[in-house]
C-alpha cells in the first residue's frame, strides 16, 4: 500500500471511490457476481474457464470480470496475470488461422490487461493438430499466433509486449485422432511470464 | 584401384597373381563410445559424452534398437548370390564380422546369402578351390581374418573372389580399434556392393533421428543399419529437423528447450553446440549450404515464415524469399545453385525452386493440393516429397528431368524424406500398425526396410553423408 501524505490521501481516496463506482457499474452491466477482491490473481481453480468450457460457453463467460484489472493487488511490482476467468486459449478451424469472432471478448480482456502495464508481456504460442508435416505445421501455428498478435495490436497492444512463436504439432493439448481432440489442438495459448 | 580419397599402399605377393592393397582408416573421432547395439554387450553410456552433456538428465539409459528389418516386396527381383566365410580368428574379437557383412548385403535386398560350405576354414591368404562354390551357385566369396595387434587394435583383412570367373577381386587390410570393428565390417560390405553393382555402398554411413519416450526427447546418431545408436542431445522439450552438415562433422537441429523453436549446430565428435538462430518468433527448418559455412532456415523475425540464409559464424542473415505467405522447408542442390522449398503463396503448400541467391521462384509440384517436405537426391536427378492424398500423407518421387511422379509407399502418414548419399534409397518416417517407424525404400519402391522404435516413438530421420 502506498503511503500518502495527508493532503494526497484525500485526493487518492476520491480516486478510489470513483474507481470503485466505475467498477461496480461495469460489473453490474456484465451481470457478474464475482467480487473482484475475492478472485486470487494467479489461482485458476475456482471459476477458471477451462479449455472445453471456453469453447462451449462462448458468449457466457467472456463477459464476466474480464474487463477490469484487479485493484486488490497488494504488491504493485508484480506484473501478474489476467483474472482466472479469462480464457487463455483461442481455437481455430482446420488449415485456418482466422480468429473466430467468438473469441473477441477474450482478446479484449487480454488487451486490457496488457495495456494497463507496459512491462507486461504475452507469449502467443501457436499450435496445430497432428495432421501434416512438422515444419509446415510450425509455420501454420506461427500464422495463428501472428493472427492473434495482429488482433491484439488492433486493440492497442504494442509490438514490444508480444512475441508470437509456434510449437506446430509438437505439443498437443489432447491426445487422440478424433475430430473433437484434433479441434482442441488447433489453438493459440496466451501465456505470461 | 585405390580406395577413393584414402592413402593406399600397393604390394605384390609373390606366387599369387593379384595385388594387395593396404589401407589406413582415418581416426574416427566420434567412435569414442562403446557399441551398445549388440545384444551380448551390456548397455552403457560413454562417460565422456555424459560429462559433456552435464546437467542433462540421464535417468533413462539410451535404448538399443533392433536392426532395420528388410521387407522385400518386389516380385521377380534379381538378387546376386554371395557367400561370406567365417573370418579366421573372429572368436578373439567382440564383433562377428562375417555376420555384419552378411546382414548389410542382405538388407539391401539386392543380395542373397548362400551358406558357406560346412567346415570352411579360409582367410584372405587362401587361394580356394572355387569349383565347390560354383556348385553352390554363389557368385562371390568373401574370406578374411581378424587378429589382435600389439597396440590393442584389430587387424581386419579380407579378400573377395569372383567365383564364376575365378578372379581375385581385391584384398584389403583395415587396422581398427575395437570400437570400430562394426565400421570395418560395413566398409567390407561397401566394397562388395561397389564391386558387384558399380554403385557406392552406404553401409558405413550414419543416420540422425529423434525419439520420444514419455517426456524425454532424444536426438540419436546411429549406423545406417540402426545399430550403435548414441544420443547426441536429450531434452524434455521437442527436438525436430536434424540436418547433417555436408561433411558430417555437425548436426543442426531445432530445439524447443527455450519454449520456442531455436536452431543449434552441434559438433558430433565433441557434443559442443552453438546457437545458430534465436530471432524473435520461431526459428526452424535448418538446411546446410554445400560450403558448410552457411545455412538456410525459416525465420519469422520480420513477421511470417520466410526463408533466410544465415552465416553460421557471424549469425548475419539475408532474406531470400519475399512473400506474405508461408515459405519454409528450404533444401539446396549439391551444387549449391538451386533452392527447393515449400510455399503456400498459391493458396496451398506446393514445392517451388529458386536460384540460391534469391530470385523469382518457379513452381515444381502440380499434382495434388498439398505438397511438402522436398528432398533432393545428391545426384540431382530426383525430388522426394510428401503429398496429401485424400487425407493420407504419402511419399512421392519425382524424376526432375521429366516431371514424372510415382508414389512409393502403402502407408498413410509419411513424413520427412531424406536420400542416402548414393542417391539410391530414401529414408522417411511413417506409421506402421499405429506405431511410428523409420523406413527406407529403393526408388522403385520394391525393397523396403523398417526400424520400429524399441521404446516410444521414432521420427525425423536425416541420412548422413559419405564419410571420407
Amino acid at each position: 500500500m502506498k503511503h500518502h501524505s495527508f493532503g494526497q490521501q484525500a485526493a487518492s481516496s476520491f480516486k478510489s471511490v470513483a474507481l470503485s463506482v466505475a467498477l461496480a457499474a461495469l460489473l453490474s452491466a456484465c451481470g457478474s457476481n464475482v467480487k473482484l477482491d475475492e478472485v486470487p490473481v494467479s489461482d485458476r481453480s475456482g471459476v477458471a474457464v477451462n479449455a472445453a468450457d471456453a469453447n462451449a460457453n462462448a458468449g457466457a463467460n467472456q463477459g464476466s470480470s474480464g474487463r477490469s484489472v484487479p485493484t486488490a493487488v497488494a504488491d504493485e511490482t508484480a506484473l501478474g496475470q489476467p483474472p482466472a476467468s479469462v480464457a487463455r486459449v483461442i481455437y481455430f478451424d482446420y488449415d485456418s488461422y482466422l480468429v473466430r469472432p467468438e473469441f473477441a471478448t477474450t482478446l479484449e480482456a487480454h488487451a486490457q490487461f496488457l495495456k494497463a502495464d507496459a512491462k507486461r508481456r504475452v507469449i502467443l504460442q501457436g499450435h496445430t493438430d497432428e495432421r501434416g508435416g512438422r515444419e509446415y505445421n510450425l509455420a501454420l501455428g506461427q500464422k495463428r499466433a501472428e493472427a492473434v498478435r495482429r488482433q491484439l495490436g488492433i486493440l492497442g497492444v504494442s509490438e514490444a509486449q508480444q512475441e508470437a512463436v509456434s510449437f506446430g504439432k509438437e505439443k498437443p493439448a489432447v491426445l487422440g485422432s478424433d475430430e473433437a481432440s484434433l479441434a482442441k489442438n488447433r489453438r493459440v495459448e496466451l501465456t505470461y511470464r | 584401384m585405390p580406395w577413393r580419397g584414402l592413402p593406399t599402399t600397393v604390394l605384390r605377393t609373390p606366387g599369387v597373381n593379384s595385388v594387395r592393397y593396404y589401407l589406413r582408416l582415418p581416426r574416427m573421432l566420434f567412435r569414442a563410445a562403446i557399441s551398445i547395439g549388440s545384444k551380448s554387450l551390456p548397455m552403457s553410456f560413454p562417460l565422456s559424452r555424459r560429462a559433456m552433456l552435464g546437467a542433462a538428465a540421464f535417468s533413462a539409459l539410451p535404448f538399443a534398437h533392433a536392426q532395420f528389418r528388410v521387407d522385400v516386396s518386389g516380385v521377380g527381383l534379381t538378387q546376386l548370390p554371395f557367400s561370406v566365410a567365417p573370418f579366421k580368428g573372429n572368436e578373439g574379437a567382440p564383433q562377428d564380422l562375417a555376420a555384419i557383412v552378411r546382414a548389410d548385403l542382405e538388407r539391401s535386398g539386392q543380395f542373397r546369402h548362400v551358406t558357406p560350405i560346412v567346415g570352411t576354414l579360409l582367410d584372405e591368404t587362401s587361394v580356394p578351390d572355387l569349383a565347390p562354390w560354383r556348385e553352390r551357385v554363389t557368385d562371390v566369396l568373401l574370406t578374411g581374418s581378424v587378429a589382435r595387434l600389439a597396440d590393442g587394435r584389430y587387424d581386419v583383412r579380407f579378400r573377395l573372389w569372383d567365383v564364376v570367373r575365378a578372379k581375385d577381386l581385391g584384398a584389403m587390410s583395415l587396422p581398427v580399434a575395437a570400437a570400430d570393428l562394426r565400421l570395418a565390417a560395413h566398409r567390407m560390405a561397401d566394397y562388395v556392393y561397389e564391386k558387384l553393382t558399380g554403385d557406392k555402398g552406404v553401409f558405413s554411413t550414419r543416420l540422425a533421428y529423434v525419439t520420444k519416450s514419455g517426456v524425454n526427447y532424444n536426438l540419436w546418431v546411429a549406423d545406417a543399419d540402426g545399430e550403435n545408436a548414441q544420443a547426441a542431445f536429450t531434452s524434455t522439450e521437442p527436438i525436430i529437423s536434424p540436418a547433417w552438415s555436408p561433411t558430417g562433422s555437425h548436426l543442426a537441429y531445432v530445439s524447443f528447450e527455450s519454449r520456442k523453436p531455436v536452431i543449434y549446430s552441434q559438433e558430433v565428435a565433441t557434443s559442443r553446440r552453438r546457437l545458430v538462430a534465436n530471432f524473435k518468433g520461431s526459428n526452424s527448418a535448418p538446411a546446410w549450404m554445400p560450403d558448410g559455412k552457411r545455412m538456410l532456415a525459416t525465420l519469422t523475425l520480420d513477421g511470417g515464415s520466410q526463408i533466410y540464409s544465415i552465416d553460421t559464424a557471424s549469425g548475419s542473415h539475408t532474406r531470400l524469399t519475399q512473400s506474405g505467405s508461408i515459405d519454409t522447408e528450404p533444401t539446396v542442390d549439391s551444387a549449391g545453385k538451386t533452392v527447393y522449398f515449400v510455399s503456400d503463396r498459391g493458396g496451398a503448400p506446393q514445392v517451388y525452386r529458386m536460384p540460391a541467391s534469391g530470385g523469382a521462384p518457379e513452381r515444381v509440384t502440380f499434382a495434388g493440393g498439398y505438397n511438402i517436405s522436398p528432398a533432393l537426391s545428391p545426384d540431382g536427378r530426383w525430388l522426394a516429397y510428401v503429398s496429401r492424398v485424400g487425407g493420407a500423407f504419402k511419399l512421392q518421387l519425382m524424376e526432375l528431368a521429366s516431371g514424372t511422379v510415382t508414389a512409393l509407399t502403402d502407408t498413410a502418414a509419411d513424413e520427412s524424406p531424406s536420400f542416402s548419399p548414393n542417391s539410391k534409397l530414401v529414408i522417411y518416417a511413417t506409421r506402421v500398425q499405429g506405431r511410428e517407424a523409420l523406413m527406407t525404400t529403393t526408388l522403385d519402391g520394391r525393397i523396403k526396410t523398417r526400424l520400429a522404435g524399441a521404446r516410444g516413438d521414432i521420427r525425423e530421420p536425416d541420412w548422413g553423408p559419405f564419410v571420407p
